[in-house]
């Protein structure tokens, strides 16, 4: 980690919804527009499909569907962020990426318990800088092959 | 010292002397009397050594010290070559290879090499002349180095006499160089230039244009006039990095007649010394210089060709849409030159399959004792080219194929005596390019696949019924060994016969777009013959359409494609079929499996397009909106996040940069 100042933590902010989430970015390679998605079929509905990522086929799920959040149409603010975590190349389309900044590793407290409509295990924590709430993903557990299974097998 | 940065070059070129000697050895064994062979060995075997002493692996130097010392004797006539020897060589050069395998991920590269030192060293002791030969024929070597410069011409007489009489001062200058400088010629240049600015270079030994060849060494000689001190030099040499030693001698012109006298007597000595050298620089002189460039990077390079030809593409369009003249032949100028550059990355790729082959003659040979049994190999076409993928991929079921032809095919000696066949079974491994594949066969003279006994077996297992099985023709009865759970072996042996092989074989033979078939005759031999794609990465395919969406169908697997009016779609329980010259055909409506969103009316259209696809002899047909048509593709993954894809082999980036998924049509025939 190359953290400027101990202690904290450089993540990159976007919005789903009216809650705003945080990512670190060491894990996020770029930020994109939206770009035409291929449709990949019998997957996840999460799964929006693939793109053609600078030469590279890269796989884009929608991010309001991974976490049961009602689907809307895309527009012009919408923006897929490219994370990369072991091997994996993923692409994520949220609202509208914000903002980067620094959290510190003090603000950061553990999940409440109760927190709308996202199942807690995706959750690292949740940091409180002035007036907003972020929210910090555990991208590991987003993109986790079981989850996905376990989410097939509940909607299946 | 640090020498990290030269450990992969290390590790490449421990295994290609590794390479080396393990074939050398196997040529040994059939021509132990051959000089050359023996001179190449030892020539690997003294690389490696110094190469690994300098990195610091004492005990990959000290097996390989003793391994030099046993061919040492073999050159000097002291020892014969002998099976058990050859056994034992063998093994030692595999501890040699696990080390470096060990260095290569990471490890420290010793392990517990006293066993096989010992043995090497029993077989060194098996001769008669005392031990201290090998130090004292070195200690001969050295003392040559450090002998006069020899052949100097008149011409070089004459200016170093007049030199003299001018008064500079002739030196003789002996410069060794570090044993692990790595650009030699780039050294030798540079001391050179050091040289120039202070005083002449007569005459250098090896000549310049071997040394900036970096055809010497670690030594060389050069005769130097200077009007300045030796000391001078001397330091001045010394600024160039990785220099062991500078020997600066004043050079006496008188001296060269004696010196040729000693010449003369040592003339006979040295002679398998320039023989060995004479041979290297004809070596050299045949190999294309090269430079090893990871994979990646090629597949990199790769990516960014395809930008840029999506980025063509849209060129073309709009010089097309301005019509500019000029433009449009920079266009046209540009794709010509892309087109080039295509060739090129992809030639890139290519490597021949000796890189696979090579590893197979110990291996077989090592089977072969195993199981008691002699077998002759015979390689044919190894300098056949392929993709690196394939050739990643195909390492492994060639190695099951041929395993099984030693442990099924090929008889035991005694058994072949009998049969009035050679006592030598021989095994053929056959690579040859047809069209856009390449063929590999493996042949064996062997006992050949016995027909009622698979039969017999399939129908015990359940496979087969009896009366299906009087319907079978040959090659699908020699096809049933590939199915899973079939082993015909009596024994289980330890080599083959585990009843999981060939149904593997066959499956990651499938999964590379290529195909396997078997033809046998009994009592003569099997021939395995495999069809593989020239690359793996770029496909032809044809495109198509459902509603908007664009799909690719590889061609390989396509028989041909149809337009079929919809009252000639019949209903057998539940599936549509077609009668497709004369056979029913099962149809399967693309749209509907892919889930494709309808948008448009399908049913205004009393016609289906479709695509007939095989996999092994059962079809299907594909119906699909509408053929685009055909294409050369280049393959690509999904990555790791999509891996369990139902019927989706990969994607490809179309013209218009938006990607399309390849349809993997062996997933959609039951």
């Amino acid at each position: 980690m190359e953290n400027n100042m101990s202690g904290n933590r450089k993540v990159i902010v976007f919005q789903l919804g009216e809650e705003e989430y945080a990512v670190s970015v060491q894990q996020v390679s770029s930020i994109e527009r939206l770009m035409p998605i291929t449709r990949v079929p019998q997957t996840a509905d999460f799964v929006k499909g693939v793109i053609n990522l600078r030469g590279v086929v890269t796989p884009v799920i929608d991010l309001r569907l991974r976490f049961g959040m009602e689907e809307t149409p895309y527009s012009d603010s919408n923006r897929i962020i490219i994370v990369i975590l072991e091997n994996m190349e993923v692409g994520l389309v949220v609202d509208a990426a914000n903002d980067v900044i620094d959290i510190p590793e003090s603000e950061i407290e553990p999940t409440p318990e109760v927190i709308g409509t996202v199942d807690t295990k995706y959750i690292e924590g949740v940091a409180k800088l002035e007036n907003r709430l972020l929210i910090l993903l555990n991208m590991q557990k987003v993109l986790t092959e079981e989850e996905i299974e376990e989410l097939k097998s509940v909607e299946g | 010292m640090d020498t990290s940065g030269y450990l992969t070059v290390f590790i490449d070129e421990s295994n290609e002397h590794l390479e080396v000697l393990y074939n050398q050895l196997l040529a040994l064994e059939k021509n132990p009397q051959e000089k050359a062979i023996i001179e190449e060995i030892f020539r690997a075997a003294h690389t490696l050594k110094g190469m690994s002493a300098t990195m610091g692996y004492q005990d990959l130097a000290n097996l390989t010290h003793k391994l030099e010392n046993v061919f040492d004797g073999i050159k000097e006539g002291r020892l014969n070559v002998q099976s058990e020897m050859i056994d034992i060589l063998f093994s030692a050069v595999d501890y040699l290879h696990e080390m470096v395998e060990d260095v290569a991920s990471g490890g420290s590269g010793s392990k517990d090499v006293t066993d096989i030192v010992e043995q090497l060293k029993s077989l060194e002791q098996g001769d008669v002349l005392p031990q201290d030969s090998v130090p004292l024929n070195t200690l001969k070597q050295a003392k040559t180095n450090g002998t006069q410069m020899k052949n100097v011409d008149e011409f070089a007489l004459t200016i170093l006499q007049e030199s003299k009489e001018r008064g500079y001062t002739n030196y003789e200058i002996i410069i060794t160089l570090n044993q692990n400088c790595l650009l030699k010629g780039a050294r030798v240049f540079m001391i050179f230039e050091v040289l120039e600015k202070l005083g002449e270079i007569i005459k250098s030994e090896p000549s310049v244009t071997e040394l900036e060849e970096e055809q010497f060494d670690q030594t060389f000689t050069v005769l130097f006039i200077s009007e300045y001190k030796k000391e001078i030099i001397q330091t001045n040499i010394e600024k160039v990095s990785e220099i062991e030693s500078v020997h600066i001698v004043p050079f006496n012109v008188d001296q060269i007649q004696e010196t040729e006298q000693t010449l003369e007597k040592s003339e006979e000595q040295p002679q398998p010394k320039d023989g060995q050298q004479g041979k290297q620089r004809h070596a050299n002189g045949i190999a294309n210089k090269t430079i090893r460039v990871n994979i990646d990077r090629l597949d990199v390079l790769m990516n960014l060709f395809e930008e840029l030809v999506v980025d063509r593409g849209r060129l073309e369009q709009l010089a097309a849409e301005l019509d500019n003249k000029d433009l449009q032949d920079t266009v046209e100028h540009m794709s010509r030159v892309s087109n080039d550059l295509q060739s090129i990355i992809l030639t890139m790729r290519m490597v021949p399959i000796e890189q696979v082959f090579n590893r197979f003659p110990r291996m077989i040979r090592q089977v072969a004792r195993e199981l008691n049994k002699q077998v002759e190999v015979e390689v044919i076409g190894a300098d056949t080219e392929l993709d690196r993928t394939v050739i990643d991929e195909i390492g492994d079921p060639l190695v099951h194929l041929i395993r099984n032809a030693i442990d099924h095919g090929i008889e035991s000696k005694e058994e072949r005596i009998n049969k009035g066949k050679p006592e030598y079974g021989t095994l053929k491994l056959e690579a040859y390019h047809s069209g856009n594949h390449v063929f590999i066969e493996i042949v064996d003279d062997g006992a050949g696949i016995h027909k009622d006994k698979v039969i017999k077996k399939a129908i015990s297992k359940g496979v087969l019924s009896e009366s299906q099985a009087e319907l079978l023709s040959d090659q699908q009865v020699f096809e049933l060994i590939m199915s899973s759970g079939f082993s015909t072996a009596d024994q289980v042996s330890d080599i083959s016969g585990r009843g999981v092989g060939l149904d593997v074989v066959k499956n990651t033979i499938e999964s590379l777009g290529g195909k396997i078939a078997i033809d046998s005759k009994e009592g003569q031999g099997t021939v395995f013959s495999i069809q593989l794609p020239l690359t793996l990465s770029i496909i032809s395919v044809l495109l198509i359409e459902l509603q908007k969406e664009k799909y690719a169908i590889p061609l390989s697997s396509i028989i041909e494609t149809a337009i079929v009016h919809k009252d000639d779609v019949m209903h057998a329980h539940h599936t549509k079929v077609i009668d497709f010259r004369g056979k029913v055909v099962p149809l399967a409506f693309l749209n509907d499996i892919f889930n494709v969103q309808q948008m448009i009316e399908a049913d205004k259209d009393s016609y289906l397009s479709i695509v007939i696809v095989k996999k092994g002899n059962k079809m299907v047909g594909l119906v699909v909106d509408s053929f685009i048509g055909q294409q050369e593709v280049v393959l690509k993954s999904l990555g790791n996040y999509l891996t369990n894809t139902f019927a989706i082999s990969g994607a490809t980036i179309l013209g218009d940069g938006e990607v399309a998924l390849i349809i993997d049509s062996n997933a959609l025939v039951k």
